[in-house]
């Protein structure tokens, strides 16, 4: 995984300590160990970090101090590589410059669309906190605290941020009941998974977007459900 | 290290406002109470031994099941309230509830009740001719803790601070991106009073760190950010304080600007002065003092491991260059301490600007053995006891330390070990 060709413990990631440290680095024998001149270590740095960031993302709640830093490294990084003549001397064909290019390019926009759309999950997934939030927003007068009102909390529940909650997608919340009443493609965008791939950051956007019509069906649909089972407590 | 090896590991260490107790908090979410032995006449050189008080559980793993989310135990801050009865009581807090906890002690018993008998199962009533009036009796001490209120659901984000005002009614927390004011009574309600969270995710670049209310002035408190400044915030002049009063940053210096410049500005730990007029910071390669009133930049600044500055790609590869160390004064706000890697800890006397480097390791912490100062070499004239730079162990790492209010005795975490140091003689330190 990592430039130098050598492996870091799988089972470090399935972790959720984040203060593992795999003991490889140790060995004064490993070349990342010594110190490394700048300038050919911004483009394994890039990787780096780009490895970093997706580690971080791939975390159920990612450290935000950690993605934040990283993210603002990697931009740094971005910025000192991209005019081609600041490219590390690369032993490769003339050609290379150009493709080099159009591959920042091309993982910069990736990067863009992952960060943009996993930051903005962030945010949905405090919309879904905000749902058992005490009077705190009676606070300063004429601020809303917090993202999505606690009233679309359980849509979001249904959208696509929250993929873990529907590993076996929307089916499976309703395998108990008659599907074919509400079989409609509304549904189908839905259940995309948490971590998006790079083309899905503008799909994103306009998933969850629901006319009132489609709210309201989807609140009767809700408390179908939940007449069938004991009825959410409140917080913890 | 097996998961029950690792719940050992303490993740806080606070003395109380007299330094007689000492509370650590661990990964597994248990507090442990230190309480000092008063001297003895008997054996002066026993005098004030730290013993264990009490043990509790204060925080369990919990599960969010409305985003599939395990919510770590871990006590990432525990804080003392002032002691106003004979009772104690202090804030401990993880990711997510703060918690207030009452300590008493009982060391009497009421004997001789009417009705029931010493192992309280109700009397006969027929045998009982008498009234008697019960006594209390002298028993064993027996400390008893007990939760008094939980704060929860204010934060979205990780808490990583608490400060108690000293208006000693109120309280606040910080995570990543808000600070909460909390009233000690009351639990429903929490008011924002900071909110650095962009309403477009993606534009966010900045976290807070660290935050701490002024010692003296109720209405004062300080943040630290990630980028390396501090806001020092007045609640008079509004309810929202996103405004700071004064910002303290320092610019950076363009001959060590790195890749690495902002993450190891990010600021770890802020500490008022027991005076109050001034600040402690902590980022990763230095501890610096500010005057709160000179902005612009600190008046002191102190290298803890400068050594390291030539070995960033490597700490950022290892993510080490992410650890946050604390930073402490001592009482009279004459010397500052910080830890480090390799079980060092760090102390620098501002008067006489020297400074010295220590280890808390098991060799030499046998009783009242003197702590020999450690020197780290980068190359060049090596003496016997120096350790290289490459030798540093990097997993031994000191991120909690606290200073006794008063005293020159200090605790140091090291890892799942509670070093307690005492200094009984006038030492060069001071």
């Amino acid at each position: 995984m990592l430039s130098k060709g050598l492996k870091r413990k799988r089972e470090e990631e399935e972790e959720k300590e984040p203060l593992a440290v795999d003991a490889w680095w140790l060995d004064p024998g490993h070349a990342s160990v010594a110190q490394a001149p700048p300038a050919v270590a911004s483009s394994s740095l890039f990787d780096l970090s780009v490895l970093k960031l997706h580690h971080s993302l791939q975390q159920s709640e990612p450290d935000l101090r950690h993605l934040v830093l990283v993210v603002n490294t990697l931009r740094r990084i971005q910025a000192s590589m991209a005019p081609a003549a600041a490219l590390p001397p690369v032993p490769s064909p003339p050609a290379a410059p150009s493709v080099a290019d159009n591959l920042l390019a091309s993982s910069d926009a990736a990067l863009s669309a992952s960060m943009a759309s996993l930051l903005e999950d962030l945010s949905h997934i405090e919309g879904l906190s905000q749902a058992p939030q005490p009077l705190a927003d009676e606070g300063p007068p004429g601020r809303s605290i917090g993202g999505a009102a606690p009233s679309l909390g359980a849509l979001d529940l249904l959208g696509p941020a929250t993929g873990c909650l529907l590993d076996d997608g929307l089916e499976g919340l309703f395998e108990d009941i008659d599907t074919s009443m509400y079989d409609n493609e509304l549904w189908a965008p839905a259940s995309e998974g948490l971590k998006p791939g790079p083309e899905d950051g503008p799909g994103k956007e306009e998933a969850p977007e629901l006319d009132e019509a489609e709210l309201d069906y989807l609140m009767d649909v809700l408390v179908g459900t939940q007449a069938l089972e004991r009825p959410p407590g409140p917080g913890r | 290290m097996g998961r029950r090896d690792m719940a050992d590991i303490i993740s806080t260490v606070e003395f109380n406002h007299t330094g007689e107790l000492l509370a650590t908090g661990d990964k597994g979410g248990r507090v442990v109470i230190f309480q000092r032995e008063p001297e003895s006449k008997n054996a002066p050189h026993s005098q004030g031994e730290y013993d264990v008080y009490s043990t509790f559980q204060s925080h369990e793993p919990e599960f969010d099941y409305l985003k599939s989310l395990e919510i770590e135990e871990k006590i990432n801050k525990i804080k003392w309230l002032p002691q106003q009865n004979a009772a104690h009581s202090l804030l401990s807090t993880n990711d997510k509830t703060i918690k207030l906890w009452k300590i008493t002690e009982r060391d009497k018993r009421p004997e001789g009740y009417n009705l029931k008998d010493e192992e309280g199962k109700l009397k006969d009533l027929s045998t009982v001719t008498s009234l008697q009036v019960p006594v209390l009796k002298p028993m064993d001490l027996m400390v008893e803790v007990s939760p008094r209120r939980i704060f929860a659901n204010g934060h979205t984000y990780h808490i990583n601070s608490i400060s108690v005002n000293s208006d000693c009614e109120t309280y606040m927390s910080a995570d990543d991106l808000r600070i909460n004011l909390w009233h000690l009574a009351i639990t429903d309600r929490s008011f924002n009073i900071v909110d650095i969270k962009p309403a477009n995710m993606e534009d966010l670049t900045e976290v807070i760190t660290a935050s701490e209310f002024h010692p003296h002035h109720c209405n004062l408190f300080v943040y630290s950010s990630s980028k390396g400044s501090l806001r020092l915030c007045d609640m008079r002049a509004a309810a929202l304080c996103d405004k700071h009063s004064k910002l303290f940053e320092e610019p950076e210096d363009p001959s060590n600007r790195s890749f690495f410049s902002e993450i190891i500005s990010s600021v770890s730990d802020v500490k008022f002065s027991h005076s109050g007029r001034y600040m402690l910071t902590r980022d990763y390669l230095t501890v610096k003092v500010w005057d709160l009133n000179m902005e612009a930049r600190p008046i002191e600044t102190y290298q803890v491991h400068d050594y390291l500055r030539s070995k960033l790609c490597s700490l950022y590869e290892n993510d080490c260059i992410f650890d946050k160390f604390e930073c402490a004064w001592n009482g009279s706000d004459s010397v500052i301490m910080t830890g480090a890697y390799n079980n060092f800890f760090r102390m620098f006397d501002r008067n006489t600007k020297r400074d010295v480097t220590l280890e808390a390791s098991r060799e030499s912490s046998k009783p009242r053995a003197v702590l020999k100062p450690r020197r780290v070499c980068v190359g060049g004239k090596r003496r016997r006891d120096d350790i290289s730079v490459d030798s540093l162990d990097f997993t031994k790492k000191i991120l909690h330390t606290a200073w006794h209010p008063a005293e020159n005795i200090i605790a140091i975490a090291a890892t799942n070990n509670l070093y307690i140091f005492q200094d009984k003689v006038n030492s060069d330190m001071h």
